[in-house]
């Protein structure tokens, strides 16, 4: 028994491609069936998400298999498929790779494991799964956790809306019920306040000098839009600042700060200063539970958490070969595996 | 065989020490089992050596400095367990280690007569001895969760994104472990007070008043904190310094326990 991997993704194929070779999940179960019907498979996984299209597949005729899976994209688009093909071990190894976030845009992501689970759970309902896939998908979700608890791949964020949501995480442990304002409705403080929102914060006030674009942006993030001239009136109540206004000064100061902390004793106060010219002075920062960060000191942090997932690549391969090997064993020693 | 179980208990704390030290040095520090299980360990031995020696001096081994230093590690464990495992504060544990294993290489190691006394026993005098030493095992918690708590609130102050920031809890949450360890350790000690009262024994003006020092130190760290003049940060520095002060005064304390 062979397992085969043949697929494209954001490494090898541009999205133009992608999107016609996508397999969404209202056409999965004819696609299936579809992919069923080629000679010598015996079951298949379809993996599709927005950086690949995959599809894995269990099969006694591997070139059978391929030709026939080369005719069905042929068909469904119109175009041939610029796919890579893997054999047996490098399929294997591919999937574990996936599965662990080594393969994806950005490294050490997590998302893609739910993806994958999703994919297996999706084609084992529809009955499209045979012993060998079972084997090798709940290897791989045993690998992807392995090399997630073992190494630092998916240590810090890569994004200065998840750095920024990690910090305030740090400092006020859950994040519900936490009010967070927006000053200057910019496009990084947009995205931002989005990700605490998506971490259960409460409140969303946004401020800006235009009020229609202040108001526009709370509505679309379910929040609450106030006058630029009135911002410090709802400041005491206040968690989170994200600060990116235009303008040429700071309008955060150490000496408005200072009385304004002193009558809110133990609630820290987490301010993102995101504009340039800076919107906050940085001596706000001296002042007790007051954490400040600016846009270089966070794009620092996604640097460094890149630089550390980066390294970790090399141990996190190294694990993944000595389960790869386990798994191809296995299979070694219950069936013949043929070479493409 | 008592020697043995006090070793071996050092060597768990060692362990766990170690395990800390070495994944910090490697950057990838993650609390875990590891610490909760060798500080279990060295818990267990501990509660036998205590058991043992308590048979041997037929009282609560609380008789002579050696002791109350066992006594007081073992407290630094039993807060430990019951309070940071409660709280989710596992790295907590990380921190307690060194501190129980300090005081046990100083019983072990330095010039503390380790003879076993046997003491004619009074209910009260060792319910108040007792409380007295986990009260302090509370205290000295709240300490290295305000060591902890400045240690976070530096990281994040000087934007260091390590490790050590991943794994120490948000600093809210150690703001009120500090409170609450505070709260336990001043309600323990009044409740060993009362005992002290209760059992009229006959107490050396100095030891008393240095206890009631010690309280009042704590209940007026407290206060301050209630009426919002000791925000967190302020009140992890009270509760380490106010904890040095105890850990410094414990040798008089107990030199004077033992003159009328």
């Amino acid at each position: 028994m062979n397992i085969l991997c043949a697929g494209l993704n954001h490494q090898n194929t541009p999205i133009e491609v992608r999107e016609k070779f996508a397999v969404g999940q209202h056409e999965l179960a004819e696609t299936l069936d579809a992919v069923r019907t080629i000679d010598g498979l015996s079951g298949a996984v379809i993996l599709s998400t927005c950086n690949r299209v995959e599809f894995y597949a269990s099969s006694i005729c591997p070139v059978r298999t391929i030709d026939g899976l080369r005719d069905l994209m042929r068909e469904r688009t119109g175009i041939d498929a610029p796919l890579y093909i893997h054999d047996t071990t490098r399929s294997v190894q591919h999937l574990f790779r996936v599965a662990s976030g080594l393969d994806s845009m950005v490294i050490g992501e997590t998302e893609i494991l739910g993806q994958v689970k999703k994919a297996y759970s999706s084609a084992a309902e529809l009955g499209a799964t045979t012993r060998h896939l079972n084997k090798l998908f709940q290897h791989a979700f045993r690998v992807a956790k392995h090399v997630r608890t073992e190494t630092q791949i998916t240590r810090g964020s890569t994004s200065v809306g998840s750095v920024a949501v990690d910090l305030a995480g740090k400092i006020f442990g859950d994040l519900s019920g936490k009010r967070v304002m927006i000053l200057g409705a910019g496009e990084t403080s947009e995205r931002t306040a989005r990700s605490l929102v998506s971490r259960g914060v409460k409140t969303v006030i946004v401020s800006n000098r235009t009020f229609d674009r202040a108001a526009k942006l709370a509505e679309e993030i379910g929040g609450l839009a106030i006058h630029f001239d009135h911002w410090q009136n709802a400041f005491s109540d206040i968690d989170i600042l994200i600060c990116s206004t235009a303008a040429p000064h700071a309008i955060v100061r150490h000496d408005q700060l200072a009385p304004m902390m002193k009558a809110r004793p133990g609630r820290p106060l987490f301010i993102i200063d995101l504009a340039v010219p800076r919107d906050v002075e940085a001596a706000v920062n001296k002042l007790d539970g007051v954490f400040l960060y600016d846009i270089d000191s966070l794009e620092g942090i996604v640097r460094q958490s890149i630089e550390t997932r980066r390294s970790e690549v090399i141990r996190c391969e190294q694990m993944i070969g000595h389960h790869v090997r386990s798994f191809v064993n296995w299979l070694r020693h219950h069936h013949e595996i043929s070479r493409l | 065989m008592d020697r043995i179980l006090l070793i071996g208990a050092i060597l768990s704390l060692v362990c766990s020490l170690g395990y800390t030290l070495f994944a910090l040095g490697a950057g990838n520090f993650r609390p875990g089992r590891f610490n909760v299980v060798a500080i279990l360990v060295a818990f267990a031995l501990m509660s036998a050596f205590l058991y043992l020696r308590g048979k041997l001096e037929g009282s609560c081994p609380l008789n002579s400095l050696f002791d109350v230093l066992i006594f007081q590690s073992w407290s630094f464990l039993l807060i430990y367990l019951v309070v940071g495992t409660a709280y989710r504060l596992s790295l907590l544990g990380a921190f307690t280690a060194p501190l129980a294993f300090l005081m046990m290489v100083v019983a072990l190691v330095g010039p503390l007569d380790q003879t076993p006394r046997a003491r004619a026993t009074n209910a009260w005098i060792e319910t108040h001895a007792a409380l007295s030493i986990v009260a302090y095992g509370a205290l000295g918690l709240a300490a290295v969760a305000g060591i902890m708590y400045l240690l976070q609130e530096r990281l994040l102050k000087a934007h260091k994104v390590s490790s050590l920031l991943y794994n120490l809890p948000p600093i809210t949450d150690l703001a009120a472990a500090i409170v609450r360890l505070l709260w336990l350790g001043i309600v323990l000690l009044t409740i060993s007070f009362a005992a002290g009262m209760l059992s009229q024994m006959a107490v050396n003006q100095m030891k008393y008043t240095a206890s009631l020092a010690i309280w009042g130190l704590y209940a007026f760290i407290l206060v301050l904190h209630k009426f919002g003049f000791a925000p967190p940060r302020r009140l992890a520095l009270f509760t380490v310094g106010g904890f040095v002060l105890v850990l410094l005064s414990l040798p008089g304390i107990q030199y004077l326990s033992s003159r009328p």
